[in-house]
This record gives C-alpha cells, sequence and structure tokens, in this order.
C-alpha cells in the first residue's frame, strides 16, 4: 500500500510512525517497569492518583518538565549544549527504522539492517559525550567519560554476540534473520522453526548483559551515579532536554527489546502461522509488542535487584569474560555451520 | 577465622528471586486517605486529659523533656464530702496545654501521672495548617478522652488487675 504513495507522503508516514512509537514506547516501558514493577518489588503501591493506578503520571511529569525554565550554565557551551540531548534522541529515532513488526510493516528493510542499526546505537555515545563536556560541570564530565569508556567497551560484545546469530541465518537484514528463524529446523524438525534463543543461548545471554550496559541501566549505571556524580552527563539539563534525555533512555531500551526479540525469539512471527500471510501485518506488532515487553521485563528485573559495579569491575567484565566468551561463540557456531 | 559457608543457589540469582517473590505480594502500604489504617489499640496517636483527675501536682510538665506541657492552677474550697464535715481544699486547673509541634511522643507524661489523668489514644489525624494551631488546650484535650481504648486484659495467670479508663 505504501508503495502507492507518492515518496515524500509515504516518508511522512514512516517519520509521523517512528516520531510516535518512541514516546508510546518510553511511556509504556515507564509506567508498567519503572513506576509500577519496581514499586511492587518494593513492597508499596507507586503512583495511584493520576488516571487508574496511575498510567497518566508519566503524561503529567512530561508536560511539568516542558513548563519548566531552559536553564543553560553560565561557562557552557551553549550550542554543544543544546543539541546532546537532540544527538541522543536522533540516535534512538535511527534504530527504529530497521527493525520490523509484520511482513510488511518495516520502515526500510535494508539489507545490512542489524549492522545499521549496531552503527546507529553507538551514536548516542556521542551526545553524552558532547553533553558532558559543554555542561562545564565536573560531574557532567566525569559522568561523559564514563559512559564513554562503558558504551565504547560493551559496543564490542553486543556485536560480536549478533555475530553468532547472523552466521546462522546468513544474512544481515532484520527480515531475513526472522524467515531464517521461521523457516529454520532444529536436527531436521521444523514443527517450531528455529527460534536462536535455543541454538544461540549464550549470544542471546551476552546480547543481554551488553545491552544492559549500553542503556546504562543498573548494575551499569556508573555513568549517571546518583549517589556520586549526582546524575553525570544530565546534571546539568532541566525542563525538555531533559526530558529528550528520559525519553531516548526508555526509548533506546523499547528498541533495544525490539532487536533482542528479532534476533533470538523470532521476532513478529510464532510457530504455527503463515510468514507472508497478510494477517500478519495486524498480528505481527502484537506478537512483536509481546515479545519486547518480555525482553524489557528482564532487563528491568536485573536493574531492580543488583547494586551498581565498581568501574574496574565493569570493565574486566567486558574485556575479560563477555569478549572472549563470544569470541568463542563466534567459533562454535561457525565450525557447527560448515560441518552440519 | 571459619570459612562462610557456601549457599546452595549463588547469591545474584537469590536476589532476582527475592525480588519477583515481593513483586507478586500485595503491598504493605495502604492509600491513605482512601483507606485508612488501623493503627494498634496501644498506639501513640495523641494524649488525652481526664481533667477531674488532675491535681496540678505538675510532675508531666516537669518530667516533659521537650517542656511541651504548659500548666496553669489555682486553690479553690470545695464542699464537705460528707454532711457536716469541713470545707476540702483542692486544686483546679486554669490551663493544661500541650504543644504537638514540639511533643516527641515519648509518654514519660502518662507513665508518670500518679492520678490516671493522662492517656494514650490512638488517633493521628490532628495536623493543621497554622503551626499554633497544634496547641491543644485542655477542652481538646479532654475531648480525646472519647477515643481512648480500653486498657487490654493481662495475660492468663497474672494476678494484677487491669486498669480501668474513666469514662
Amino acid at each position: 500500500m505504501i508503495a502507492e504513495l507518492a515518496y515524500w507522503q509515504s516518508t511522512g508516514i514512516k517519520v509521523g510512525v517512528v516520531l510516535a512509537i518512541i514516546p508510546t514506547g518510553a511511556l509504556i516501558l515507564g509506567w508498567t517497569f519503572l513506576l509500577k514493577m519496581m514499586s511492587h518489588m518494593q513492597s508499596r503501591f507507586g503512583p495511584m492518583e493520576a488516571g487508574p493506578h496511575g498510567v497518566l503520571q508519566l503524561v503529567a511529569d512530561g508536560v511539568k518538565f516542558i513548563q519548566k525554565e531552559d536553564i543553560f550554565p553560565d561557562k557552557a557551551d551553549r550550542r554543544v549544549f543544546a543539541m546532546a540531548p537532540i544527538v541522543v534522541l536522533m540516535s534512538t529515532f535511527l534504530l527504529f527504522i530497521v527493525i520490523p513488526a509484520g511482513p510488511d510493516l518495516v520502515i526500510e528493510d535494508l539489507d545490512t539492517g542489524i549492522f545499521f542499526a549496531l552503527a546507529v546505537s553507538s551514536l548516542s555515545v556521542l551526545g553524552i559525550l558532547m553533553a558532558g563536556w559543554a555542561s562545564a560541570n565536573k560531574y557532567a564530565l566525569l559522568g561523559g567519560l564514563r559512559a564513554a569508556g562503558q558504551l565504547i567497551a560493551y559496543e564490542l560484545p553486543l556485536v560480536l554476540a549478533v555475530v553468532g546469530v547472523v552466521i546462522q541465518a546468513g544474512t544481515l537484514s532484520l527480515q531475513g534473520i526472522v524467515g531464517a528463524q521461521a523457516t529454520g529446523e532444529i536436527f531436521g524438525f521444523g514443527g517450531l522453526g528455529n527460534p536462536y534463543i535455543l541454538t544461540q543461548f549464550i549470544g542471546l545471554l551476552i546480547f543481554l548483559i551488553a545491552a544492559q550496559a549500553e542503556l546504562s541501566q543498573t548494575p551499569f549505571d556508573m555513568p549517571v551515579a546518583e549517589s556520586e556524580i549526582v546524575g553525570g552527563y544530565m546534571v546539568e539539563y532541566t525542563g525538555f532536554r531533559f526530558l529528550f534525555f528520559f525519553m531516548s533512555e526508555f526509548g533506546t531500551a523499547f528498541a533495544f527489546g525490539a532487536i533482542a526479540s528479532t534476533l533470538f525469539l523470532g521476532g513478529w512471527w510464532i510457530p504455527g502461522v503463515d510468514l507472508d500471510a497478510g494477517y500478519m501485518n495486524v498480528l505481527g506488532p502484537a506478537v512483536m509488542f509481546a515479545k519486547i515487553m518480555a525482553v524489557s521485563f528482564l532487563i528491568f528485573w536485573v536493574r531492580f535487584t543488583y547494586p551498581r559495579f565498581r568501574e574496574d569491575q565493569l570493565q574486566a567484565i567486558a574485556w575479560k569474560f563477555l569478549i572472549p566468551l563470544s569470541l568463542l561463540n563466534i567459533l562454535a557456531t561457525g565450525v557447527l555451520k560448515v560441518v552440519l | 577465622m571459619p570459612k562462610p559457608s557456601t549457599p546452595a543457589l549463588p547469591g545474584f540469582i537469590k536476589g532476582l528471586g527475592v525480588t519477583f517473590r515481593t513483586m507478586m505480594r500485595p503491598a504493605v502500604t495502604k492509600q491513605y486517605p482512601h483507606e485508612k489504617e488501623q493503627p494498634p489499640t496501644r498506639a501513640r496517636g495523641v494524649i488525652a486529659l481526664k481533667e477531674d483527675n488532675c491535681t496540678v501536682c505538675m510532675l508531666c510538665a516537669r518530667s516533659c523533656p521537650d517542656w511541651c506541657i504548659y500548666i496553669e492552677g489555682h486553690k479553690e474550697m470545695a464542699p464537705p464530702k460528707r454532711p457536716g464535715g469541713k470545707p476540702r481544699q483542692v486544686s483546679a486547673l486554669d490551663r493544661f496545654d500541650i504543644d504537638y509541634a514540639l511533643c516527641m511522643y515519648c509518654g514519660i507524661c502518662v507513665d508518670v501521672c500518679p492520678f490516671d489523668a493522662l492517656f494514650w489514644t490512638p488517633e493521628y489525624e490532628y495536623s493543621e495548617p497554622r503551626i499554633a494551631d497544634l496547641i491543644h488546650d485542655k477542652e481538646k484535650l479532654g475531648d480525646w478522652m472519647e477515643t481512648v481504648p480500653d486498657f487490654e486484659a493481662y495475660e492468663a495467670g497474672s494476678e494484677q488487675k487491669v486498669r480501668k479508663v474513666p469514662r
């Protein structure tokens, strides 16, 4: 259907969809996990007054943020300071371009989809460094440098964990990976397809740990550690610029949930449905949403359970444990791919 | 020093279990304005005054660590107890104020009162927009007497008689 529209029309629709998905995803994750799940894990209710069970609390908070004064620190590099949150949000925005939610529901099915996704996700490091540097604040600078060190360290296992999936699927396109999982067979049995959570379980584990660090979620929240550097690179931001950081944090969590479910859980496909059927354009997003929520539950469950790592422990986990493990995983996958 | 025994499950998995189980249990907090908590009967909410029992002995005011009890009194003559007897001299209260902005709810005044004039009640809803209104005078402290619960029975076998609240 999109193909019948003029270029500018389809582009408008695509931009609108992505612009709608980021705040919606951030709101859904923020309310379900940050407000409700965390509260119940601490044996309390969380916000209950704004809407039933406080569903509108984050909307109210958003309105509050927009009303606030737009403050620039005295010695801040004004232009870079103003641009940083937009760069961070842009990285989240670009992530959603390649994520498929149905046979026809994908903004742009790039042949190098997963490569593109991982590349643009590391753009956020740039924004964070800009924010840390331009704030002219020692805490912001420390937070920015910590973020850079951490995100670069965990970028590697993230990419290497995906390589196993790519070897097995034989394609970089996310739609191709979903298709490969749907038509795959495990030892000649194709009834369930071959969701890569079964064959790439170690890959999934590495991917989730690295994604946790990429999202700066506890236990990997050294860059924003409130108790020592009072919020890191976000320390000087107020109002809607802070809202941008907040939205991009949860929007990126939503995107990483989507990427993890596409790579390891079969994406918008479930066993027993036809891969190319038209109804998958309706059922697909629902399936995808359920899988995203499951992955996000894991991410936030870990976040609300563990205390934060020390900086050296954090680096040691990436360089001494995750990267060798993911290299072994690639080796094993490659050998098995050739042998079988 | 003996080595600590290794637990059956690694701590980081046990921790996940703790948070998950807590999430599944109902929350312990109450939605306060909509749903009121029932405090235990001997909760220290507010102090009630039985004015008839007070002898203006000042023990409570002197034992108060915060000096938040203000007492003024005078002596007056009361009719004799028996017909034909001598008129008695009694002390009467002019003022008995407790400043709940200062009170730290230690309960020493209640414990020290030898004439059963002060009692704890579990009521807790007496906040005020103006801090000066937290000074409760003797009429207001007397009104709290209605909310004083009966003393609970002692455990079985105790020879002590259960104290009665003067109504």
